[in-house]
C-alpha cells in the first residue's frame, strides 16, 4: 500500500494502538525505523492478527530532542514483552531510546570487540544481568561453542545446578545484512536473502521475492507457486528431521540420531535434484522459480520421498516410544502457553505451547491459498511437545509435497517482474520451518528500496529459550537449545 | 526390542564407498566450472555483469571459485555457452590463485609435505569456528558426520576444544565481533597446525563482501592450507579436499 496512506499517529495514540491491538489478539511482526531526515524518524509497527488473518500498519513520527539530541519513545515492553528485542534493535540502529524498557542493552553490538576491530562508534559497555547471594555462581559459554555451530554467548546465573536466569548475548554473527541489502543489485539481494539464515534459504528467498512481485504487481504462475511450496516444505522436512536426530543424539539415543541424520540428507538430496543445491539455492527467483520438475522425473521423486517416509515412520515410532527418550524429553524446558503468548513466540516452538498460529493457514499466500496444510498443535510446552509438533508437521508436509509433485506442474513457472511501485510499503509473511519470516519493504520516489527490514523467526524465539531454562538443571541446556534450534545469523543479520 | 532390530535391518547399510567410488550427483548440480574463451563474442560482458559477487573477469575469461556462489546466472546469461558448471564435485585447492579458473584445465588440491602427512595423515582433529557464516556451511560440515559421509572412518573428527585440535576450519566472512575469538581459537591450537577455509565467505567474503561489519575473509596472519569453494560446498567437495590434503586420494585418480 502507499506509504502516505499509513495512519500517522501521535506518540501516545500510536502506543495505545499497538498495546490495544496486541491485547485483542494481535502480535508484533516487526518494528521498522524509517529515517525521514536527521532530525526526524518514523517508527512503523507491523501488527499481525492471526485469528482475523489481518496485517495492520501504523506509524508515529519522532523528533530529535533539541537538548539531549536523541530520539525517545515510551517503551512498549512493560505491557508487551514481545517488543523487547525490537526496541533494543531500534535503539542501536536508529538511536531511539525506549523509556521504561527494563533491559535496553545492545542486541548485536559489542563495544570491546568492535574497538578491537577498529570501529569506535559504539555504545558504552553493558554488564550482564547478575544474581547475587550465597552459593550463586555464574557459568559463561561461548561465543565459540563445542560443536559445529554458529557463535553466541550464554551467561547462566545458577544456584547449584539450577538455572535462575540465562542471558543470551548475540551479535557475533552481525554482518550488516540490511544495510548491504539496500545498496545491492537485484541479483545480489536475492543471494543475500538466501544467506540470511543458510538453513532457511528457500523461506527467506520466498519472502523477498513476494515483496518484489507485490510491489511490481506481478502474478506468479500457479505451477511456480506450487514449486515454491514444494521447496519450502522440503526445507521444513530436512530441518525438522535433522532436529529430531539432534534431539535423539543429545539424550544418547544413537539409533535415532543416525537414522534421522541420514534421512535429513535424503530431503536435502531431493532438494538438490530439484534445484542443483542441497539448500535450494538459486531455485526461488522473482516472478516464480528457476526450474520445473521434468514430467519424467515426477514418479521417481515421489517414490524416493515415499521410501524416506517409510524409514522416517520406523525411526519416529522407535524414538518417540522409547522410555529412555520420553524420560528426558517430558517435563524438560517447559514454556506455559501464557508465557509463549506474551513473548510472541512463533513456529513449532509456539505451537508446542498451544499457541495456535501458522502463517500458512492464517495469512495464506501462494500455493497455500489453494492447498491447505493442517496446523499441528501440541500441549505441554516441553521438549517432548516440540518434538511431537515437528513429527506431525513432517507427516503433513510429506503429504503436501507428494500431492503437489503429482499435480499439473505446467510451464511456464516464472513471469517477468515489472518495475516496483514508488512510495509503497509491502509486508511479506512466510511460515518458514522455524516459524514466521517477515520482510518489510518500503520504496522511495523512484521505486528503489528506502528501507528493508528482515525478521527471522529466531528473533522472536531466542527469549523463549531463556524462559525455558528457568529453574531447569543447567545440564538440560543442550537439550532445550536443540528443541529450539534457532538461527544466530538470522537474528544478527 | 524386536522393532529395534527390524528397523535396523530395514535402514540397511548407508555409508558411501567414497573415495573408492563416487555416487553420481544430479544433473542440475553445479560443480566445477569449465570455461571456453574461444566461444566468447568480442566485447561481450554479459556473464561478468550478471555475477552477484563479481567472480568473473573478461579477456582473459576467468572465474574465481573463491568468490563464486555457484548460482547459474552467468551460465544462463552467456549467449555462446562459454561457461558451464559441470557435475564434478572436486573444487578444493591449496593456493588462492588455483581457485581462479580459466579456459585451461585447473589444478586439484595437492598433499601436505611428508612430515605433516606423517603427523596428520591417519588422525586429524579439527576445531570449527563460524565467524559470520549463515549456517549453511556449518550444516554441510555437520553433514560430514552423518552415516553417509562418516568422516570418522578416515580418522578425522571435529573436537570441542582447540587445545585438542590439529587445526581449525573457518566459515563465514569474519565479522568484526568474531575476529578476536577466531584469533584466540587459532592461537590455542598447538603447532604444527593447519587451517581450512570453507565457503565463499571465508575466502572472499562471498555474498557479504563489502558489508559494513565484516572483515571479508580469513586474515593474512592465519595462513590457509586448504580452500574449499562453494556456497555452501557440497560435503563431498570438503571431504575430497581434506583427503587430498592428507595424501589419502591418489592425485592421479580422476
Amino acid at each position: 500500500m502507499p506509504v502516505d496512506e499509513i495512519a500517522n499517529l501521535g506518540a501516545s495514540a500510536w502506543r495505545n494502538a499497538c498495546v490495544g491491538a496486541c491485547t485483542d489478539g494481535a502480535r508484533i511482526a516487526s518494528l521498522v525505523g524509517l529515517r525521514a531526515s536527521k532530525a526526524e524518524i518514523s517508527v512503523l509497527a507491523v501488527l499481525v492478527d492471526d485469528g482475523q488473518g489481518k496485517v495492520g500498519l501504523c506509524r508515529t513520527r519522532l523528533e530529535r530532542d533539541p537538548i539531549s539530541h536523541s530520539f525517545a519513545m515510551q517503551s512498549l515492553t512493560p505491557e508487551l514483552p514481545e517488543a523487547q528485542a525490537f526496541e533494543r534493535a531500534l535503539l542501536e540502529d536508529y538511536g531511539v531510546h525506549p523509556i521504561g524498557h527494563p533491559w535496553p542493552k545492545p542486541l548485536r553490538r559489542h563495544d570491546s570487540l568492535e574497538r578491537r576491530a577498529g570501529r569506535s562508534d559504539v555504545a558504552a559497555p553493558h554488564p550482564f544481568f547478575e544474581v547475587r547471594g550465597e552459593g550463586i555462581h555464574e557459568v559463561a559459554v561461548g561465543p565459540v561453542h563445542a560443536g559445529v555451530i554458529e557463535p553466541g554467548h550464554f551467561r547462566f546465573q545458577c544456584d547449584g545446578e539450577t538455572v535462575l536466569h540465562l542471558e543470551i548475548q548475540l551479535g557475533y554473527q552481525s554482518r550488516g545484512a540490511e544495510a548491504l541489502f539496500l545498496r545491492s543489485s537485484a541479483a545480489r539481494r536475492l543471494l543475500l536473502a538466501e544467506c540470511i539464515a543458510g538453513d532457511t534459504s528457500v523461506g527467506h528467498a520466498t519472502a523477498y521475492c513476494m515483496n518484489e512481485e507485490a510491489l511490481a504487481g506481478t502474478d506468479v504462475p500457479l505451477s511456480g507457486l506450487a514449486l515454491r511450496g514444494i521447496a519450502l516444505e522440503l526445507e521444513r522436512l530436512a530441518n525438522h528431521t535433522g532436529d529430531l536426530g539432534a534431539l535423539c543424539g543429545d539424550v544418547g539415543y544413537l539409533p535415532g540420531a543416525a537414522y534421522f541424520g541420514r534421512l535429513r540428507g535424503e530431503f536435502l538430496n531431493v532438494t538438490m535434484a530439484l534445484s542443483g543445491s542441497r539448500m535450494g539455492r538459486g531455485f526461488v527467483i522473482p516472478g516464480g522459480v528457476r526450474f520445473n520438475v521434468p514430467p519424467a522425473d515426477r514418479a521417481l521423486l515421489i517414490e524416493r520421498i515415499t521410501r524416506a517416509e517409510r524409514d522416517l515412520r520406523d525411526s519416529a515410532d522407535l524414538a518417540l516410544e522409547s522410555s529412555a527418550v520420553a524420560a528426558r524429553f517430558e517435563e524438560t524446558g517447559k514454556i506455559p502457553q501464557q508465557v509463549a503468548e506474551e513473548l510472541g513466540l512463533v513456529g513449532p516452538v509456539a505451537r508446542a505451547s498451544e499457541c495456535d498460529r501458522d502463517v500458512r493457514r492464517d495469512h495464506p499466500r501462494g500455493i497455500y491459498r489453494f492447498a491447505h496444510v493442517p496446523t499441528a498443535i501440541a500441549p505441554g510446552g516441553d521438549v517432548m511437545a516440540r518434538a511431537l509438533v515437528r513429527w506431525v508437521e513432517i507427516q503433513r508436509s510429506l503429504t503436501f509435497v507428494k500431492e503437489q509433485i503429482a499435480s499439473r506442474l505446467e510451464s511456464p513457472v516464472v513471469e517477468p517482474v515489472r518495475e516496483r511501485t514508488p512510495r509503497s510499503v509491502c509486508v511479506s509473511l512466510v511460515e518458514g520451518w522455524r516459524g514466521e519470516i517477515a520482510h518489510v519493504a518500503v520504496t522511495d520516489d523512484s521505486g528503489d528500496y528506502a528501507a528493508y527490514r528482515i525478521v527471522d523467526p529466531s528473533f522472536h524465539n531466542w527469549f523463549g529459550l531463556t524462559m525455558a531454562l528457568r529453574d531447569c538443571p543447567i545440564s538440560d541446556f543442550p537439550l532445550c537449545n536443540k528443541s529450539f534450534n534457532l538461527s544466530y545469523a538470522g537474528h544478527d543479520l | 526390542m524386536s522393532s529395534l532390530w527390524l528397523t535396523r535391518l530395514r535402514q540397511g547399510h548407508r555409508t558411501s564407498a567414497f573415495p573408492a567410488t563416487v555416487d553420481p550427483l544430479p544433473e542440475r548440480f553445479r560443480g566445477r566450472p569449465s570455461l571456453d574463451e574461444a566461444r566468447c563474442d568480442s566485447g561481450c560482458t554479459a556473464c561478468a555483469d550478471a555475477c552477484p559477487t563479481q567472480a568473473i573477469s573478461i579477456s582473459p575469461l576467468r572465474l574465481d571459485t573463491g568468490a563464486c556462489v555457484f548460482c547459474p546466472v552467468c551460465e544462463e546469461r552467456c549467449p555462446t555457452g562459454a561457461i558451464h558448471f559441470g557435475g564434478d564435485h572436486r573444487l578444493a585447492a591449496r593456493h588462492r590463485s588455483d581457485l581462479v579458473h580459466d579456459s585451461r584445465e585447473g589444478v586439484l588440491a595437492s598433499a601436505l609435505g611428508a612430515t605433516m602427512r606423517r603427523v596428520f595423515g591417519r588422525s586429524l582433529k579439527l576445531r570449527q569456528v563460524s565467524a559470520g557464516g549463515c549456517g549453511a556451511c556449518e550444516a554441510e560440515l555437520n553433514a560430514l558426520g552423518n552415516v553417509v559421509f562418516d568422516l570418522s572412518r578416515f580418522g578425522i573428527d571435529f573436537v570441542a576444544s582447540p587445545r585438542h585440535a590439529d587445526g581449525i576450519v573457518i566459515t563465514g566472512p569474519v565479522t568484526d565481533n568474531m575476529e578476536f575469538a577466531l584469533r584466540e581459537t587459532y592461537a590455542a591450537v598447538p603447532p604444527p597446525k593447519i587451517v581450512i577455509a570453507v565457503g565463499a565467505c571465508a575466502i572472499t567474503g562471498g555474498p557479504y563482501a563489502g558489508a559494513d561489519r565484516v572483515r571479508g575473509c580469513v586474515p593474512d596472519d592465519i595462513p590457509v592450507d586448504l580452500y574449499v569453494p562453494g556456497c555452501p560446498p557440497h560435503p563431498l567437495t570438503t571431504l575430497d579436499g581434506i583427503l587430498r590434503l592428507l595424501g589419502r586420494i591418489d592425485p592421479r585418480t580422476p
